[in-house]
C-alpha cells in the first residue's frame, strides 16, 4: 500500500541570505583580484563597489521577503554571483584596453545598468502581485513584442552595428529592443498556447512511427517560422531569429507534449538556415568561419572572418584547466571580449574549472525555472516559467556553443555576464518573473473551509497538493484550472 | 605580492566558485516540495482514515496506532476506501462515506485527475442500498469496470478494477 505524502516548501529566505554571502564574495573578490594582478594593490574604489553590490543584492532580498516570501531561494544568489563575475571581467578588460591606449568605461556603465536592472526587477516583483495577471495581456504582449522586434527597422531610430540591424539609438545609448521583446513573446506564447494547445495536440497522420499533427494545425508554427526568417533576412541577425523560433518550438512542446513539433521545428529551421546560408553572404560567412575556422584565408577575411573565434579558442587554450588567474591572461586580444566573447575571456582567466562551475550555475538557474513550472498550479504559469527558463538556457547553449565552435557563431549575449544594458535588463526581469511564479508555486495553499453539505474529501492527503489530487469542494479558485477543451467536444 | 600568494588566491577563487555552486545544489536537495509516494504497512492505514490533522513525521507510526483505541472492526460492512492503484495519482486514497465521489478533471471533482484522457466530469462512485455503484457521466473515453465499458450504474465489489482515463481505481476494505 502506498500513500502520497506532501512536502511543504520552506520559505528559504534565510538560506537565500546565506547563499548571498559567497555570491557577493565572488563578485567583490574577483574585483579585488583583478586589481592585485594588474596594479599589485586592491582597486581604489573597491569599498564603494562592494557597498553598491551588497546594497543591490540586499535590497532585492528585502523586496523578496516583503513581496514574495516563498520565492525560490537559489535564483537570486546564482544571478548575483554571475552578474558580479561579469562585472569584474568587464572591469578587467577596461584596464587591459587602457594599457593599449583605448579608454573605455564599460564597467562603470555596466554597473549602472545592473543597478537599473535590479531596481526594475524589484519594481516587477512589487507591482506584479500575481503572474496570472499577465494572461490578460496576451495579445497586447504580441503587439508589443512585434513592435519591439520591428523597432530597429524604423529609419532614423534603428542603427546598424557590425552588420546586424538590431539596435536602436536614443540619446547616445544603444539598446536592443528584441531583448525585451523575448519576454513579451514568452507571455504571448504562454497565453496563446494555454488556450489553444488541445487543438495543436490533436493527432494527425503517422509517418515513420512519429505522430504528426494535423496539417491544418501547422499555421501558427509556419507563421512564427516566417517571422523569424524575416528577422534573419531584414535584421541580419541569426541569434535573435534562432532564439524566437526556438522559444516557440520549446513552448509548443511543453504545451502539447508532442515530440513531432520539435522535429518539425528543427526541419523547418534547418531548411530556412540552409536557404539563408546559400542566399545571403553574411550568413554564409558565419558558416564558413565555423567549418573552416583555421583556414588562413578565412581567418584573415574581414569582415566575417574567423579571427575572433579562433583567437577566443587560443585564449581558452591558454587558460587550460585552472586558468591564468584574474588579470593574468590576455583576453583583450579577442575582439568584443567584453560582450560576445566574455565566455572565452572567463575561460582564459578561470580555466575549464571556473567555466564549468559557471555553466553549472546556469544549469541550476534553468533547473529552478523548470522546477517552478512543474510546481505551479496554473497552465499559464507553467508555460511562462518553462519558456523563460528555456530562453536563458538556450541563450547559454547558443553562446557557449558558438564560442567553443560547436555551432556557428551567432550574435546572442551570455545572460548576466556579457556587457550590454538591454540584455541585463531583460534577464533581470526574467528572473523577477521566475521569482514571482516560484513564490506562487511554493506557497502552501490556504486551507479551504469545508462547505457544509458537501462531501468532506480529506484523505491521507493533506491540504497542499499541486496540480492534481484530492481537491476541496471549493476547488482551487476560478483561474487555477486552465481552459482545456475536451478532445471529444471538438469532434 | 609573492608568486605563492597569487597562486593561492587564484586557486582559492576557484574553490570558492565551486563551493558556491555546490552549496546552491545542496540547497536544491533540501528544497524538495510537492508530493512523494511512500510505501506503508496496511496496519498503519486504519487510524489515518479519519480526517485528523497532519501527522507530523517525527512521531513513529506504530506508536500512533497503539495510542488509539483499537481500530473499529468493520470488516463486514463493505469497502471503506477508494484507492488509485494505477496512474499518475497512484497511492491516493479517499475514504468512502455516505456521499458520492465525483471523478474527473474539473476542479470541483472530489478526485481531480490531471489526465488528457479523462473528461472534466468523468464518472461517479456512489452508495445505494448498502452497495457501491459506478456510473459514467457521459465521458468521451468511457469508464471501464473489469475491462467492460460501463453504460449504466454498475455495482462494484472491493478489488474490482475501475478504469478512468489513464488511472485505475479500486474499492478496498
Amino acid at each position: 500500500m502506498a500513500t502520497v505524502i506532501p512536502y511543504r516548501a520552506r520559505p528559504g529566505r534565510h538560506l537565500e541570505l546565506l547563499l548571498l554571502v559567497p555570491a557577493l564574495l565572488l563578485g567583490v573578490g574577483a574585483y579585488a583580484l583583478v586589481g592585485i594582478a594588474t596594479q599589485d594593490t586592491v582597486p581604489a574604489g573597491i569599498t564603494g563597489y562592494a557597498v553598491g553590490l551588497v546594497g543591490l543584492a540586499l535590497g532585492m532580498h528585502l523586496v523578496l521577503r516583503w513581496r514574495a516570501p516563498y520565492a525560490d531561494p537559489v535564483l537570486l544568489p546564482v544571478v548575483v554571483a554571475l552578474n558580479g563575475i561579469g562585472l569584474a571581467m568587464i572591469y578587467r578588460l577596461d584596464l587591459a584596453y587602457a594599457l593599449r591606449g583605448r579608454e573605455t568605461d564599460f564597467a562603470g556603465r555596466q554597473l549602472g545598468w545592473t543597478a537599473l536592472a535590479v531596481v526594475l526587477a524589484a519594481v516587477v516583483l512589487v507591482v506584479l502581485r500575481d503572474h496570472r495577471t499577465l494572461r490578460r495581456y496576451t495579445y497586447t504582449a504580441m503587439i508589443v513584442a512585434l513592435g519591439l522586434i520591428a523597432l530597429p527597422l524604423v529609419p532614423g531610430l534603428g542603427a546598424q552595428i557590425n552588420g546586424a540591424q538590431i539596435w536602436i539609438r536614443i540619446a547616445g545609448f544603444s539598446f536592443q529592443p528584441a531583448e525585451l521583446g523575448k519576454i513579451a513573446l514568452a507571455v504571448f506564447f504562454a497565453g496563446y498556447l494555454v488556450t489553444n494547445r488541445d487543438t495543436l495536440a490533436l493527432a494527425g497522420p503517422k509517418v515513420l512511427g512519429l505522430q504528426l499533427p494535423r496539417p491544418r494545425d501547422l499555421g501558427p508554427i509556419l507563421l512564427v517560422w516566417a517571422a523569424s526568417l524575416a528577422v534573419l533576412i531584414f535584421q541580419r541577425d541569426l541569434g535573435t531569429s534562432l532564439l524566437f523560433f526556438g522559444l516557440f518550438v520549446a513552448m509548443l512542446y511543453i504545451a502539447t507534449e508532442r515530440l513531432s513539433w520539435i522535429v518539425i521545428g528543427m526541419v523547418l529551421f534547418a531548411g530556412g538556415a540552409f536557404v539563408a546560408a546559400s542566399t545571403f553572404a553574411h550568413v554564409n560567412a558565419r558558416f564558413e568561419a565555423w567549418l573552416n575556422a583555421f583556414d588562413n584565408a578565412v581567418f584573415n577575411a574581414s569582415p566575417g572572418g574567423s579571427g575572433q573565434l579562433v583567437r577566443g579558442l587560443f585564449g581558452m587554450a591558454n587558460g587550460g584547466l585552472m586558468g591564468t588567474g584574474w588579470g593574468e591572461g590576455r583576453p583583450d586580444l579577442v575582439p568584443f571580449a567584453e560582450s560576445d566573447f566574455i565566455v572565452a575571456s572567463l575561460g582564459e582567466e578561470l580555466g575549464l574549472t571556473g567555466l564549468l562551475a559557471m555553466l553549472l550555475a546556469y544549469l541550476v538557474l534553468a533547473q529552478r525555472g523548470l522546477r517552478t513550472a512543474i510546481g505551479v498550479r496554473d497552465g499559464f504559469g507553467k508555460l511562462l516559467a518553462g519558456g523563460l527558463s528555456f530562453v536563458v538556457a538556450f541563450q547559454c547553449f547558443v553562446v557557449v556553443g558558438g564560442v567553443t565552435r560547436l555551432i556557428p557563431l551567432t550574435g546572442l549575449t551570455m545572460p548576466f555576464l556579457a556587457y550590454g544594458g538591454s540584455s541585463l535588463l531583460a534577464n533581470w526581469v526574467i528572473v523577477a518573473l521566475l521569482l514571482r511564479i516560484s513564490d506562487s508555486a511554493r506557497r502552501p495553499t490556504a486551507a479551504v473551509p469545508p462547505v457544509p453539505g458537501a462531501p468532506a474529501p480529506v484523505a491521507v492527503l493533506e491540504d497542499d497538493v499541486p496540480a492534481a489530487g484530492v481537491a476541496g469542494p471549493a476547488g482551487d479558485g476560478p483561474d487555477q484550472e486552465t481552459e482545456r477543451i475536451d478532445v471529444g467536444d471538438l469532434r | 605580492m609573492s608568486e605563492l600568494t597569487i597562486t593561492l588566491l587564484r586557486l582559492g577563487y576557484l574553490v570558492l566558485l565551486w563551493l558556491f555552486v555546490l552549496a546552491a545544489i545542496g540547497v536544491l536537495r533540501r528544497d524538495l516540495y510537492g508530493t512523494r509516494i511512500v510505501r506503508r504497512l496496511r496496519r498503519e492505514q486504519n487510524p489515518l482514515a479519519a480526517p485528523a490533522g497532519p501527522p507530523a513525521g517525527g512521531r513513529p507510526e506504530g506508536r500512533q496506532a497503539e495510542q488509539r483505541p483499537s481500530p473499529i472492526p468493520r470488516r463486514d460492512t463493505g469497502p471503506r476506501r477508494l484507492v488509485v492503484v494505477e496512474g499518475p495519482l497512484r497511492g491516493t486514497t479517499l475514504p468512502l462515506g455516505t456521499s458520492a465521489i465525483l471523478i474527473g478533471r474539473a476542479p470541483s471533482c472530489t478526485l481531480v485527475l490531471d489526465d488528457d484522457y479523462s473528461s472534466s466530469r468523468h464518472a461517479r462512485v456512489y452508495p445505494e442500498g448498502g452497495q457501491w455503484f459506478v456510473e459514467d457521466l457521459g465521458s468521451t473515453n468511457g469508464t471501464y469496470v473489469d475491462r467492460r465499458r460501463v453504460d449504466g450504474p454498475t455495482p462494484v465489489r472491493p478489488g474490482i478494477q475501475i478504469r478512468v482515463g489513464q488511472s485505475t481505481l479500486e474499492l478496498q476494505r
